[in-house]
């Protein structure tokens, strides 16, 4: 059983290093135009964010997978503090049927 | 006035804030709810904020991975995410979306790919709200027959359960999904995540609105283990989205950041809200979206067979999409609302009695 696991994991992280495009959601493929933002508009961190666009797609594609799951999880806890204060149990759910 | 409009820094144009929070809000509540992403309901409502279609998709993804890491793991604290079946689902996932991405290639190559696939969207569809409404059908006749006859009704009863065939396969290895309280052949999982992937590929979607129906219908999964199960899917797909379009240079993450307040807000009320709702009660839910998303997609087909009636019909079909979404949202809020009065009512009624 061991082994199974093992052999699924190692499938499923080739299967996600090897097919990053298959598992997108939404639409068509985005089309070959090149996009260049306009650094003129902006200055502090706005004119910082438009030139990482411009300079390296890559670094701003890191900073931005990097950003959004720990946005996502601050709102997350968060949400827990505030639900936990008004006096929900967030640990468990009575209704039990399919 | 100048307050409600940012500037947005890669796009370049000017939008209405409140009004992505909004979206959010909607998209939030009804995929915490259903176990969604809602890539359908957040295209049109962009468009209608003079979104530009090119950061349209990456945008949406990038909040969708937000907002279903955030319902993950609400879902996952009531235990409803079954993470082994999420994985090994991925792989079937995986290999359908390119299977179904080749299929779509193909279909441009002979020039027929738009037609064929609003017609298999809208076959889909009608399939998916007839196995929702004969399944809750067949289940009100077994609990009026169990009546009749004096017996007391099964909680647990449902309606279609052609789960129990499939688990009659024993292709090893077989597999015990604790969360979701069944075992079956590993590759029952791989088979169906295989065909929902494909069928997803084709529509050039993210597979949510048909994964949620299979994972309850043909694996077997209690209700709100397939919403949960399906958000922990929508998460990684949408990681993954978000990072290639991102690299195309096709999201607008300050865009992304206002929609994921509002949807954060939003997958709470959602994803709570299961609390209070019993199984068939989403189901119900779930399968009064699918129709009005189906009608949607057939005014959309209409207006490509009536030119003359176009603007008419493609507006009809974004306001009935913005309708529904506002419709579900106020509905899934106000029970979450009551459920939760409920609750906190009854806690404090529980201390008094001990004191």
């Amino acid at each position: 059983m061991r082994k199974w696991w093992a052999k699924i994991t190692g499938l499923v992280i080739m299967a996600s290093l090897l097919l990053p495009e298959m598992v997108l959601a939404a639409g068509p493929k985005a089309s070959p135009l090149v996009i260049v933002a306009d650094t003129r508009k902006f200055t502090g961190w706005e004119a910082w964010w438009t030139n990482l666009y411009n300079e390296s797609h890559f670094y701003f594609t890191l900073v931005t997978i990097v950003i959004i799951p720990v946005v996502g999880l601050i709102f997350g806890v968060v949400a827990d503090i505030v639900m936990t204060w008004i006096g929900l149990d967030l640990k468990s759910r009575e209704l039990a049927e399919h | 006035m100048d307050f409600f409009y940012v500037l947005m820094p890669i796009a370049g144009v000017s939008i209405f804030w409140p009004g992505l929070i909004i979206l959010g809000v909607g998209v939030g509540i009804i995929g915490g709810f259903f176990g969604m992403g809602g890539a359908w309901m957040v295209t049109p409502g962009l468009n209608i904020l003079g979104f530009p279609m090119a950061f349209a998709i990456g945008t949406d993804i990038a909040h969708m991975a937000g907002k279903s890491l955030i319902s993950t793991m609400r879902h996952g604290k009531f235990g409803n995410v079954d993470y082994k079946l999420g994985v090994i689902m991925i792989v079937g996932t995986v290999l359908g979306f390119e299977v179904g991405a080749q299929m779509v290639m193909w279909l441009e190559r002979i020039g027929q790919v738009e037609k064929y696939v609003r017609l298999l969207y809208l076959v889909l569809l009608s399939l998916i709200a007839w196995m929702v409404f004969a399944d809750v059908a067949k289940k009100k006749r077994k609990d009026r027959e169990a009546v009749a006859a004096g017996k007391e009704v099964d909680k647990l009863s449902t309606g279609i359960e052609w789960h129990k065939t499939l688990h009659k396969i024993k292709i090893p290895p077989m597999v015990t999904f604790k969360e979701a309280q069944l075992t079956c052949s590993a590759w029952l999982p791989i088979f169906i995540s295989f065909a929902t992937g494909w069928m997803a590929g084709i529509l050039g979607i993210g597979g949510g609105l048909i994964r949620m129906p299979a994972l309850i219908y043909f694996i077997g999964c209690p209700t709100h283990v397939a919403v949960g199960t399906d958000l922990f899917e929508v998460m990684i797909s949408g990681l993954y989205g978000t990072a290639t379009y991102t690299y195309k240079g096709r999201t607008e993450l300050v865009a992304a950041l206002i929609m994921l307040v509002g949807a954060a807000m939003g997958a709470q009320v959602g994803t709570v809200a299961t609390k209070y709702i019993k199984g068939y009660g989403i189901r119900i839910a779930f399968g009064l979206a699918v129709i009005g998303c189906g009608v949607s997609v057939l005014l959309k087909l209409m207006a490509k067979w009536f030119p003359a009636w176009e603007g008419l019909l493609d507006g009809s079909a974004t306001v009935l999409i913005l309708g529904l979404v506002a419709a579900m949202s106020l509905y899934i809020g106000i029970r979450m609302v009551i459920g939760a009065k409920a609750e906190v009512a009854a806690k404090k009624a529980q201390i008094s009695v001990a004191k």
